[in-house]
């Protein structure tokens, strides 16, 4: 069973934790990452910092600009999920960014860095089914799963588009917006997993906009995953090499919610 | 002799993009999943517009009656005769309505919004053309408009802000990033994907996602086709080059369009040299590589791990570290010739066609004027060149002062 398959088979939904790769600086995201180890996180979303980070609300805006200022290169990158992978060699790892970092040395270049880094599965925000040709066949040929976005506007006539060729996990986005601002409503996430979960058998996770245990824990009872990031990004900007303690609080808190969610509704 | 350009042809330079919005390589839909879907219905209702006579019998109407169209095509003796070459006739879209090309677009677009329902508009602007005439064409239908502007442009752009003001846009500063163009696109993006249900995204240049680059492209072609009818009308001929500024490209591909399959015509696009390709500079065809931004695949200044990089002209309109993907293909193809001249050059001749011709430029086409006088000179003197007057240069004079170290 792949790592990815192992997160969403554990007998409880997945909590699914993002930060900024190189936020505030390349050296520091290794304990950051590890405090949301400790604090029980099943999935860990390494983000790829990118000038235009066209999907991202003000948080991962600004911890793009911090890593970015840091000097972190997309080497950078790969060594701190080399790193990640001796440290941790069952959970799993997955980048999440932009196209154009990826594809700049061929996408054949950095399927290959993914599957020697011990990376799981990339989330590209700006390549849909209709682009999957400039990164989709070099990631399933390097054996990296290519995570796929739904979202709101995503209809049944575009769904098996969608699902096609994707693996890993399906990351529900909740709401048609940007990173890290409102929460979609209770009833339509639960609503859309219903429908997403109909069409395929591969886990759903839900993001965009979930910040505390308690919204963590109303989704997670419907839900196979749930994803957070501004939320702990903010503690980045907050505390900076000082983070870990308080990444691994919420992180803790957020995984007790997630993870005993459907007792709490049963 | 025809009028109407060569019909297409299975070697047609005309027929792009493909049914996948590719040129060659270039272009495409590289957007978040949030707005696949009302992208590939605004290509499905621009097909049907384009097939509808009524809605090209609109746009005519407006052009001709709004916009002021067609614009002259104007010989310019006394430029012709200081450079003492070829023949140069401008094509005057700085007589517009709004004072620039910006409106061909605009006005196309707000019609294809009507169409699908949209009732809010949104745009991005870097020296503020675009934004005033998107401002324009919203007040003139009477729709709620939105205008991003990076915060360094709004505080260079005082009065282009003002009339945006003046036409009921309101217009909000980008702080993000370099608070540049480039920052201004990302926030109209992210401003777009909250508000897909009821929002209209009017593009400024031959850019973004398919079907962005063809529609905006096919909005502009009455810049060529116009130019094409009334050189054959004037001269019975075909011209020998056409000049053109770029930034993201949109009057230079309205301007060269309709003359790809004239194989006599040759084309030179200008890109922005800035304080030169060695230093700092917007001639992403000049000095970048492709790469993936703002939805579509083109040239793009960036670093080697793909980080996008600032770009820079004396020109805000030119200054935008990409280029629209059919240049990027007609560069790889050879069908049309690029080039850039400097910040400086493009001041110099700024000062040329005020004092030879009494007409103002704005920046933009100074850099096609630029272009001329190297190339003029050396063609001969029965040749005829068509340059594109894109934009005129009362929102320049400020800027320019200020280069000439002249205080207002």
């Amino acid at each position: 069973m792949s790592r990815l398959a192992a997160a969403f088979a554990k007998g409880h939904p997945a909590l699914v934790t993002f930060v900024t790769g190189g936020d505030p600086t390349p050296a520091a995201t290794g304990a950051i990452l590890d405090a949301l180890v400790e604090g029980g996180a099943d999935v860990i979303e390494l983000g790829m910092p990118f000038t235009d980070p066209m999907a991202d609300g003000p948080a991962i805006q600004l911890a793009n600009l911090r890593s970015l200022g840091a000097g972190t290169k997309t080497a950078d990158i790969f060594r701190i999920a080399s790193e990640f992978r001796v440290r941790h060699p069952h959970l799993p790892l997955v980048l999440m960014g932009y196209a154009n970092p990826m594809i700049t040395r061929g996408a054949e270049w950095f399927a290959a860095e993914c599957a020697q880094a011990g990376v799981d599965g990339v989330i590209c925000v700006d390549i849909p089914p209709e682009e999957d040709p400039e990164l989709g066949p070099a990631l399933r040929g390097a054996g990296v799963a290519l995570i796929r976005l739904a979202t709101p506007t995503t209809d049944t006539a575009r769904l098996p588009a969608v699902l096609e060729g994707s693996s890993g996990f399906l990351y529900y986005v909740s709401v048609a917006g940007i990173t890290g601002m409102q929460q979609a409503a209770q009833a339509s996430i639960e609503q859309a997993v219903a429908r997403l979960k109909a069409a395929s058998d591969i886990p759903v996770a839900v993001g965009f906009g979930v910040r505390t245990p308690e919204q963590a824990s109303a989704i997670a009872a419907h839900a196979d995953g749930v994803v957070v990031g501004s939320a702990l990004v903010d503690i980045v900007a907050r505390h900076g090499a000082d983070a870990p303690a308080h990444i691994r609080a919420l992180t803790s808190a957020l995984s007790q919610a997630v993870h005993e969610s459907r007792k709490a509704t049963a | 002799m025809t009028v109407a350009p060569p019909a297409q042809t299975a070697n047609s330079f005309r027929n792009q993009p493909d049914e996948r919005g590719h040129f060659g390589q270039f272009g495409g839909r590289y957007v978040a999943e949030t707005l696949m879907p009302l992208i590939l219905e605004l290509e499905r209702e621009y097909r049907r517009a384009k097939g509808d006579p009524a809605f090209q019998a609109e746009f005519d109407d407006l052009l001709e009656h709004y916009v002021g169209r067609p614009s002259p095509l104007y010989f310019a003796p006394r430029l012709t005769g200081e450079l003492g070459g070829a023949q140069i006739w401008f094509k005057r879209d700085e007589l517009n309505h709004t004072g620039a090309h910006k409106i061909n677009n605009c006005i196309g677009q707000i019609l294809l919004a009507i169409r699908m329902g949209k009732t809010r508009i949104i745009a991005e602007t870097g020296a503020g053309q675009h934004g005033v005439a998107t401002a324009t064409v919203c007040a003139r239908f009477g729709l709620p408009c939105v205008i991003f502007m990076g915060a360094t442009d709004v505080a260079r752009q005082a009065p282009n802000v003002f009339r945006m003001k003046l036409l009921g846009a309101e217009v909000v500063p980008v702080t993000a990033g370099a608070a540049t163009l480039k920052d201004a696109m990302n926030e109209a993006l992210r401003d777009w994907v909250a508000n897909v249900h009821d929002t209209f995204y009017i593009i400024g240049t031959a850019a973004g996602p398919h079907p962005y680059p063809e529609l905006v492209r096919d909005f502009q072609s009455v810049i060529g086709r116009e130019a094409r009818e009334q050189l054959l009308s004037r001269t019975g001929r075909l011209p020998d080059l056409l000049v053109a500024a770029i930034g993201g490209g949109s009057n230079a591909i309205g301007l060269f369009h309709p003359f790809l399959d004239d194989p006599g015509v040759k084309m030179l696009g200008v890109e922005a040299a800035g304080h030169g390709l060695d230093k700092e500079h917007a001639a992403s065809l000049a000095g970048g590589r492709p790469g993936i931004l703002h939805g579509n695949k083109t040239y793009l200044l960036q670093d080697e791990d793909g980080q996008i990089l600032e770009g820079h002209s004396i020109s805000a309109g030119l200054d935008y570290p990409g280029i629209g993907p059919e240049h990027a293909w007609l560069k790889e193809t050879g069908r049309v010739e690029y080039t850039s001249v400097t910040d400086t050059e493009a001041l110099a001749a700024f000062q040329l066609l005020c004092r030879t011709e009494g007409i103002i430029p704005a920046l933009e086409p100074a850099h096609a004027i630029a272009a001329l006088q190297k190339v003029a000179p050396t063609m001969d003197k029965d040749q005829i060149i068509i340059a594109n007057l894109c934009g005129r240069g009362d929102k320049d004079i400020f800027s320019v002062a200020e280069h000439l170290g002249v205080t207002l």
